[in-house]
């Protein structure tokens, strides 16, 4: 049950039911979709650049906790951020959730983020974490 | 009721409660057992070599094929031809009787409830052939309706392909009447007996079918081994699926001929581990009696609906009518993902699938994202399910506060 308690925690929970960034976004410059085949979780990111600065965020479809956490909480992180800068923060949030070696400054760098450094302690859950990241960063390179 | 965890190392602690078998199911140290013995004692390459030892390794092959054929009730071993498994069962039907038998503007027919594997393959024929790929579909109950199979079997029609048992529904689809209409109308039938051969006994010269396929892994055997059953005169018929070593009779540089049917459709060296404990398998549900397998999940099937339905937030998909359903069980926690729940259950031990089980156009249908399922065999007890509907409540309790 501990690793249980330490996944589903009061910031993923909040998250995982929070709609403020849950909507179709006005005027997008940009979106992707992104699946996941063995579960069904699927979400759409719709970005507004301003520049090379992500102006706003924000996310449609359904998945598990976990997944729907990790998207709002990505979003509230990246907003306002330059390309460049997402990218590393995209970079860190993928090695911290396989166990790849990070340093500590890098963990604080991502915030609410850190929260889901235990997921790494569910394998059969990474992939409910990545996908919002792993779509985001196909929007960014595009 | 007899509790046979003790056969299964896996089980035998009571740590597990294991309700995935829909998947796979855990296997009997007699099967285990007869794995190893047959690389202690028999070991060599089947129909190869001229000495004792491969002669034996043949013989303990054979035997397999006989042990299965009895045990569907096939005429003769020759109608019984190994594959890796379900899956690969259905490519082989497709590819060598599909594509050569399906012409532009023919028919094939499947259900809504089809997994993957028996739907995938139908649609390959149908766009290689210029084909039209026809759904029977489900009343809200999850049975196909009498109507959708008269209106939709229809001249015209040259194949259907139907499963036996709904691995999301656990709906037992009337296979003798699908049969007798296909047969009237002038299609074969491809019978996929993945979830239904491991539960109950079936009879293929009584239904009729002209393929039936089904895994090993799903019922007490090891993975890696499956089987098609076709009737004698198809397989004599039908082209090979794969070329290579042991399915050829004499090869010239520019010609082949090929072995007759089975061998005909086992290029390269068999799994004569999986075959043996495939034997060892039917060996061990025999002994039980197939009839009494079905009375025993028929049991748990029936305290498990029971229980679940005393949970107000859970929906059950499916029939109530049990004598139309086998032990499947898909269900959801209103405003819980699946995911969640089968990760919850996780951290008390008990193991259910979460997803759409490999059947999306169903899940579509139904207009639903993913369900959880609870799928069992004999080695369930009803404390496996007290323990489910423990973790269910459980679920529901962590995610109260949020939903």
């Amino acid at each position: 049950m501990d690793d249980l308690n330490s996944i589903y925690t009061d910031v993923i929970m909040e998250q995982s039911t929070a709609t403020y960034n849950k909507h179709k976004l006005d005027g997008a410059t940009n979106k992707e979709h992104g699946h996941n085949p063995s579960c069904g979780d699927d979400i759409t990111l719709e970005i507004i650049m301003d520049g090379d600065v992500i102006k706003n965020i924000a996310f449609t479809g359904h998945g598990c906790a976990i997944s729907q956490a990790s998207t709002s909480i990505m979003i509230d992180l990246l907003k306002g951020k330059t390309k460049e800068k997402a990218l590393r923060l995209i970079n860190i949030f993928l090695k911290m959730v396989k166990r790849q070696k990070i340093t500590d400054e890098e963990i604080e760098d991502l915030e609410e983020a850190n929260a889901l450094q235990n997921i790494s302690n569910m394998p059969a859950r990474v992939k409910c974490a990545e996908l919002a990241w792993y779509t985001m960063q196909r929007l960014l390179e595009k | 009721m007899i509790n046979y965890k003790k056969d299964f190392p896996l089980l035998e602690s009571g740590e597990i409660a294991y309700l995935d078998s829909g998947a796979t199911t855990q296997k009997p140290k007699q099967v285990i057992e007869a794995i190893s013995n047959y690389y202690g004692n028999d070991n060599a390459n089947p129909h190869r070599g001229a000495y004792k030892l491969s002669i034996r390794a043949t013989e303990v092959y054979e035997n397999a094929r006989r042990k299965v054929a009895d045990f569907i009730n096939a005429k003769r071993p020759e109608e019984i031809v190994f594959t890796r498994n379900s899956s690969e069962s259905l490519n082989l039907i497709a590819y060598s009787y599909g594509l050569n038998n399906i012409s532009e503007n023919d028919k094939i027919v499947i259900s809504i409830m089809e997994h993957h594997s028996n739907l995938v393959p139908w649609q390959f024929v149908a766009k290689k052939r210029n084909a039209k790929l026809e759904y029977m579909y489900i009343n809200d109950e999850g049975i196909i309706p009498e109507e959708e199979i008269m209106s939709k079997i229809i001249p015209g029609v040259k194949i259907v392909a139907i499963t036996q048992v709904s691995n999301v529904l656990g709906t037992i689809n009337p296979i003798k009447e699908i049969v007798k209409r296909a047969h009237e109308v002038g299609a074969i039938v491809v019978v996929d007996g993945a979830q239904s051969v491991p539960h109950m006994k079936i009879d293929v010269q009584d239904l009729d079918v002209d393929f039936l396929v089904f895994s090993g892994h799903k019922m007490l055997a090891p993975l890696g081994i499956g089987v098609l059953f076709a009737k004698k005169e198809l397989l004599d018929k039908i082209p090979p699926f794969l070329f290579g070593g042991d399915m050829i009779e004499y090869v010239y540089e520019q010609e082949t001929t090929f072995a007759a049917a089975p061998a005909k459709f086992e290029a390269g060296t068999q799994n004569a581990e999986g075959a043996v404990g495939f034997e060892s398998a039917i060996d061990y549900l025999n002994n039980i009696g197939m009839d009494n397998v079905h009375k025993y999940e028929y049991k748990i099937l029936e305290y498990a609906m029971k229980e679940l339905s005393k949970l107000e937030f859970i929906t059950i998909y499916g029939t109530k009518d049990l004598e139309k359903r086998a032990g499947v069980i898909s269900f959801n926690l209103k405003g819980i993902h699946p995911h969640d729940v089968a990760s919850i259950l996780d951290s008390k031990n008990v193991c259910i699938r979460s997803g759409n089980h490999c059947a999306q156009p169903l899940h579509k249908y139904l207009n639903l994202e993913s369900t959880c399922r609870a799928s069992f065999y004999i080695y369930n007890t009803m404390d496996d399910v007290d323990r489910l509907i423990d973790g269910l409540k459980k679920t529901k309790e962590m995610f109260n506060k949020w939903i």
